[in-house]
């Protein structure tokens, strides 16, 4: 069974689609991240699933139950806000319990509840303090802490991090991971940080305009995105495009002629005509690595940019702007010439009219 | 006890698997917005329809719905007492206007001075719009007292043949209102005008420092331009404040010497309710309503039409 | 069509009032005795005079006998102090027939204003609450009428309103007074708790819903506690304007027993009759005053922002 099941959903404000026929089928336990920029329907699909915005069209299954037009309350969800949204002029103990209270459940059982989410989330020790006092890890655990006490099937988590410092962000990203290993939930996180994603996510959907353009691994998405939008947003710095024309195995742009035989088509579309080829910059080998790879080209060095643990080199390649990653130690300097080749086992081509993968 | 609760969200949840019929959805804020409906529409709305037909019917001691046409409102513009009031209202309402805007803007700009006891001039200068026009009225009836007020006192200084009793002159007894109207609201405008000065960012001052631009210049040229929307919400106040002028006529003049200091909400008020002629004063509150239109049409455009223009 | 969202911050109201008199911008004065700053201070201590004068002239006028008022003049302090015009004006001035003086009026408006002040605050906060958090359809119609209803003159809807109390047969007593003042205090407390309801975060309903609370949950048990300052706004609002009324009160009470305060001050204070004893009326007329002045003094700044943001009603 499905943990949330998402059957042609539409919204519209004002005749303005914002969700269009969406369909979505979330495993039991998983953690899946809805990735996207801004206004892409990410958090107007997650409101959709909390009951927090009615649906236009479209049902809405948690566990089997349609819960399309029951209350927030009623569909065993928890929801993580972004500003992680605490009653300020609550204790912690008075968050936790605010929605049992609400369920008019017994004294006791409310008690025992709280006890065992500030155990879970080591949060015991500020029980009696207000929202005000509490840093902003201790927050978030707070507002997870909300969600826990409720018992509910489904965790929803809004941008929770996008406030914070880089710092902190990375810390609790670590501690969400962990909490999810260990409750076991089906956790829906939206988010606009790519990060987040790669490293949360069982299963990341990558939204645009309303539809979800893929929805798979971090890794397939990674590796092998479903169209050019999906390429160009994830990755940073992002995948370099070069559009040309294949004809007869051979991708033409400018004076070079690079052999496709090395590439893994998706059999989606006709390997001939205008297309784009995509290059991740670590996906572009320099020196004796260079040699092996399927095509080999001599570029100049424009711009260096050191960045610790790697560097980024900009060129520019058969007239398009190019970058490529070296590692933290190479001493390319701006003017020198170098080798590259392109790892076209790795690279995407995708067709030019529907910017398919190909 | 979770098993308990599962059961009872899916029952509840298998009753809402079909939208509810649009009215009843979130009905517990229609319903506790029933009192506001109920005053925007029916008193609001209703009253302001109800009073402009009855300004065109001949309703003398109670309003009764037969048509008279413009009636009501030939006879109103040949009635003496509306056109003084009219005129009153005129002077009052330009003098005041100007004076409390030139006044309020001194005040604020000399308090934005970083002058030590701030807090305790503006205390002053606001407490009179804490007191009623009744009482401000009664107060300075009794300071404008011909007798033991200020002439009394200038001519027992001295100077026998000083005049100045506005309560009791016809020519000058709008002035009189006038200063006690201005005693009680200059405060008002000056805290908005102070407030408006506050939201002037500091480096302006700075700017124009280094530039050596003196100070009655920054504030011609630099400062009351850039208070536009703080000016024009003053005089909106202002005027909508006058048009309701009433109880200050009452407490201080009862429109008198004569009929020198009527004003058109008395005038409304006398025919409504003491001269059994409610058809004018239907027809008078229908010609303040327009007065107020008229004030209200340029503002909406100025602050609204405006802002989506840019 | 005016946007009352708009219309609401355009006016510098309370908040912007609040944060803006925080501190002085203008330019700084350069020494302390500067010829500058010898008229800066003298024109703001004359002008505080002209301020002042009358609450000064008010309370010597009131402690003086009749005698030494007619040798005298208006600002002359007391030769002799007398508390009998406070004790006339208070217990034995005259209206018409009564003669218990303008005690009866302060207990009226205190019993036109303990109902109207509750129930226009219970009212205008739940409208604000559900303006802003539970939009519905036509919601932010009936707003932008009810605002625009500000602006019209009382003269307007004066007689519709006489004609509803009557049918309701509440015209002439308190209960329909204090139902004109909830009506007419609903536009700028609407707008006012609107506008402070507006600025809490959306999340934070949000994850109350979540955690099932409904309308009135949410209103009592998260809005209402975090907003104690707008209620006291409100309360400051509705208690000077409600006490300091008097067309409602000369228009919608019909006998001269249930006038409010106000219009029995200045019926005592204008009546033709008797001789004119200048000290009474002075003492009637600061004791009408004492309610909002104490108000006024006693909660300082929010005072500002309160009628800042309750000027709109004009």
């Amino acid at each position: 069974m499905h943990s949330v099941e998402i059957r042609n959903l539409d919204l519209s404000f004002g005749g303005l689609g914002v969700l269009k026929n969406l369909n979505l089928d979330i495993r039991e336990g998983e953690f899946l991240v809805l990735l996207g920029s801004s206004g892409c329907g990410k958090s107007t699909l997650l409101n959709c699933i909390a009951g927090l915005l009615e649906v236009t069209n479209g049902q809405i299954f948690i566990n089997g139950r349609n819960v399309t037009w029951a209350e927030p309350s009623e569909r065993g969800i928890g929801m993580v806000f972004q500003s992680y949204a605490l009653y300020p002029q609550m204790t912690v103990e008075g968050n936790l319990s605010f929605g049992l209270r609400n369920a008019r459940m017994p004294k006791a059982e409310i008690e025992k509840r709280v006890t065992r989410a500030a155990e879970i989330l080591q949060i015991e020790p500020l029980l009696k303090r207000k929202p005000a006092a509490l840093s902003g890890g201790q927050r978030q655990r707070v507002a997870i802490g909300r969600a826990l006490v409720r018992d509910v099937d489904v965790f929803l988590f809004d941008e929770p991090l996008s406030n914070l410092d880089a710092k902190l962000r990375a810390d609790l990203r670590v501690e969400l991971k962990q909490l999810h290993s260990r409750l076991g939930n089906t956790m829906i996180y939206v988010t606009h940080d790519q990060i987040e994603a790669m490293t949360l996510a069982d299963r990341i959907a990558i939204m645009r305009g309303g539809v979800i353009e893929q929805l798979t691994s971090p890794d397939e998405i990674y590796n092998r995105p479903v169209n050019k939008y999906v390429a160009d947003f994830v990755g940073s710095p992002s995948m370099n495009f070069m559009e040309g024309v294949i004809d007869g195995g051979i991708f033409r742009v400018g004076e070079a002629r690079i052999p496709l035989d090395r590439y893994r088509a998706s059999g989606r579309g006709d390997m001939s005509g205008p297309a784009w080829i995509g290059v991740r910059p670590e996906h572009v080998v320099t020196g004796d690595a260079a040699e092996g790879a399927a095509y080999a080209a001599e570029v100049p060095v424009e711009l260096v940019e050191p960045m610790g643990s790697d560097t980024l080199v900009w060129t520019t390649f058969e007239g398009s702007r190019f970058r490529l990653r070296m590692d933290g130690q190479s001493q390319v300097r701006k003017g020198d010439r170098m080798r590259i080749g392109l790892a076209l086992e790795q690279s995407s081509l995708f067709d030019s009219a529907s910017e398919v993968r190909l | 006890m979770a098993l308990v609760q599962n059961g009872a969200r899916a029952e509840s949840a298998a009753t809402r698997a079909k939208p509810p019929i649009r009215l009843f959805r979130n009905l517990m804020p229609k319903i506790a917005s029933i009192p506001m409906i109920f005053t925007a529409l029916v008193v609001f709305v209703g009253g302001t329809i109800w009073t402009i037909v009855y300004s065109f019917t001949s309703s003398g001691l109670l309003p009764r719905l037969d048509w008279a046409g413009l009636q009501q409102y030939e006879r109103l513009w040949e009635t003496r007492r509306w056109i003084v009031s009219i005129q009153n209202l005129a002077i009052y309402g330009i003098c005041s206007l100007v004076l409390t805007l030139l006044l309020g803007f001194v005040l604020a700009a000399l308090l934005d001075r970083k002058i030590r006891f701030e807090d305790a001039f503006r205390t002053i200068f606001l407490y009179p719009f804490a007191l009623s026009f009744i009482v401000t009225g009664l107060i300075w009836q009794w300071i404008l007292n011909p007798e033991f007020g200020i002439q009394g006192i200038v001519r027992g200084l001295g100077w026998e043949s000083f005049n100045f009793d506005p309560l009791y002159n016809a020519d000058i007894v709008m002035y009189g209102l006038l200063i006690a109207g201005l005693w009680q609201g200059t405060g008002l405008i000056m805290c908005i005008m102070l407030a408006g000065l506050r939201g002037i960012d500091e480096d302006i001052w700075k700017a124009t420092r280094i530039d050596g631009i003196p100070t009655w210049k920054t504030y011609v040229f630099v400062i009351i331009p850039m208070m536009r929307p703080v000016f024009v919400t003053s005089v909106v106040l202002i005027a909508s404040g006058i048009v309701k002028l009433y109880d200050l006529v009452v407490a201080m003049t009862a429109g008198g010497p004569g009929i020198a200091s009527e004003v058109p909400a008395k005038y409304v008020m006398n025919n409504m309710f003491g001269g059994q002629n409610m058809g004018q004063g239907f027809a008078a509150s229908t010609m303040m309503l327009l007065s107020v239109v008229i004030i209200l049409v340029p503002w909406a455009y100025l602050e609204f039409g405006g802002r989506k223009r840019g | 069509m005016a946007d009352p969202g708009i219309l609401g911050s355009t006016l510098p109201a309370a908040d912007a009032v609040r944060e803006r008199l925080s501190g002085p911008h203008g330019p700084r004065p350069k020494r302390a005795l500067s010829g500058t700053n010898i008229m800066l201070y003298g024109t703001l201590l004359i002008v505080a005079m002209y301020y002042l004068l009358p609450l000064y002239v008010m309370l010597v006028t009131s402690v003086k006998g009749m005698p030494e008022i007619r040798l005298g003049n208006v600002f002359s302090p007391p030769m002799e102090i007398t508390f009998q015009p406070w004790v006339k004006a208070w217990a034995e001035a005259c209206t018409g027939i009564n003669c218990d003086g303008l005690s009866r009026g302060f207990w009226n408006s205190v019993r036109i204003l303990i109902p109207s002040v509750i129930l226009s605050i219970a009212i205008a906060s739940v409208n604000g609450y559900a303006l802003s958090m539970w939009k519905f359809r036509g919601s932010e119609l009936f707003f932008t009428i009810l605002i625009l209803g500000a602006f019209i003159p009382y003269q307007v809807m004066l007689y519709p309103i006489v004609i509803m109390l009557r049918e309701a047969g509440l015209y002439g007593s308190l209960t329909g007074l204090v139902l004109v003042h909830v009506v007419f205090g609903m536009p700028i407390n609407t707008l006012l708790f609107r506008n402070y309801f507006a600025a809490i975060p959306s999340e934070l309903f949000k994850a109350a819903r979540v955690d099932g609370a409904g309308f009135w949950g949410i209103y009592f048990r998260i809005v209402m506690p975090m907003s104690l300052p707008i209620f006291v706004v409100a309360l400051i609002i509705q208690v000077t304007g409600i006490w300091n009324d008097f067309l409602f009160g000369v228009t919608y009470i019909s006998s001269p027993e249930r006038y409010p305060m106000t219009v029995q001050l200045n019926n005592i204070v204008n009546s033709v009759q008797g001789v004119k004893e200048y000290n009474v009326n002075m003492a009637a007329t600061l004791l009408t005053g004492l309610v909002p002045l104490v108000i006024y003094f006693a909660s300082g700044r929010l005072f500002v922002r309160g009628i800042a943001a309750g000027a709109v009603k004009g």
